[in-house]
């Protein structure tokens, strides 16, 4: 019925330039209107164009959820595993082939609830890797369950009267077991989030990119918070940008100000690195490093 | 001021009508319309052409990759 439309009819027809990036054959996507998944996407499309990394060697490794439809929709190697775990698949693919670039893209239920704990094991050993944690808050696809990261007095199925449970702050959690890059920002923040997908991306080892983004359907809704744009009216309104802010204070209070930023950065030794000093140090000129 | 013009592309059948490309436009050279596509939602659209600055950002913030700015000629 509608075909593309233009505002000057002698305009040169210009391809949007992220589709190129997408599997435009799947498209439309499965999030529902107001969703910020979709903005998150087109952000990492452009952070990796600018990155200028090999897309041959690049794979995107994804768990359940509706974050988890991610690596269905981009035209990269992509893996799309199974729930939580798709860190340690990340992992296997790292050690096999140390040459790609792995980037694990998944949500917060996935990532630090079934999955927390490979979570601070993949941290802790700084298996070189990039995981982007879209955070709504909430359970989506399941049908608006509480998950570890909803905020004290959010309401969720699972909790009709406002959840009690203390949760996960993020970036924390990421600070201390040992990722090098640690940033927060919003789905509002579109340039910081390219930005951020880009550093995270070249930087050698372990960094993690929290996006807080809506979920008008079930997060919203259930808590009379009006649409996607509401939120992100919100956002606007109520993120304070503070570069290095130390992670213990960055919590999330449920429609309370949210502290953004690059909060850590730093260099440590990858994985691979320690285990090729270790055991060249063990059995001397008898080991061959491993370079995949 | 203005240095450029720009214009954008709406794919109407891939939109769902969040509005975030007519919230954020730096110039307010978007709005809603009138006209719903297939899928019932309202469509954004151009108000005023020579607003556009081919920023790019409604492409930025879109969602659905309905929409994208860009640049079309330099302005004198």
């Amino acid at each position: 019925m509608h075909e593309q439309q233009t505002a000057t009819a002698e305009v040169p027809e210009v391809k949007n330039p992220v589709e190129s990036l997408l599997r435009m054959d799947r498209m439309p996507h499965i999030w529902c209107p107001g969703c910020g998944i979709g903005t998150t996407v087109n952000c990492f499309a452009r952070a990796l164009e600018q990155s200028k990394v090999d897309l041959d060697k690049t794979a995107i490794v994804s768990g359940i959820g509706c974050t988890g439809r991610v690596a269905g929709y981009l035209n990269l190697d992509s893996f799309h595993t199974t729930h939580g775990r798709a860190i340690p698949f990340a992992t296997g693919l790292k050690l096999a082939n140390p040459d790609l670039k792995i980037v694990v893209y998944s949500g917060d239920g996935d990532l630090f609830a079934i999955g927390g704990n490979h979570f601070i094991h993949a941290a802790r050993r700084n298996v070189d890797m990039t995981v982007i944690c879209v955070n709504n808050l909430i359970y989506g696809m399941t049908g608006g369950q509480v998950a570890p990261t909803t905020p004290v007095t959010a309401k969720g199925t699972t909790y009709p009267y406002g959840s009690y449970d203390p949760p996960f702050n993020l970036p924390f959690l990421a600070d201390s077991s040992g990722a090098v890059y640690v940033a927060r920002w919003t789905v509002y923040h579109v340039h910081h989030v390219t930005k951020a997908i880009k550093e995270a991306i070249l930087h050698r080892g372990f960094s993690f990119v929290e996006i807080i983004s809506p979920c008008p359907t079930l997060y919203s809704r259930r808590n009379r918070l009006g649409d996607g744009l509401d939120q992100m009216k919100f956002y606007q309104e109520n993120s304070e940008i503070r570069h290095g802010a130390n992670t213990k204070d960055v919590d999330i209070d449920f429609q309370k100000k949210i502290i953004v930023g690059k909060f850590v950065e730093r260099e440590r030794k990858t994985y691979r690195q320690l285990m090729n000093e270790h055991l060249t140090s063990v059995f001397g000129e008898q080991y061959t490093k491993y370079e995949g | 001021m203005k240095k450029v013009q720009g214009t954008v592309v709406i794919k109407a059948d891939s939109c769902k009508g969040c509005a975030f490309c007519v919230e954020f436009c730096p110039t307010g050279a978007l709005h809603l319309s009138d006209s719903y596509n297939a899928k019932g939602y309202r469509i954004p659209e151009l108000i005023d052409e020579t607003k556009c600055t081919g920023c790019g950002l409604c492409g930025l913030f879109c969602p659905d990759f309905a929409i994208h700015g860009f640049i079309i000629k330099k302005v004198a």
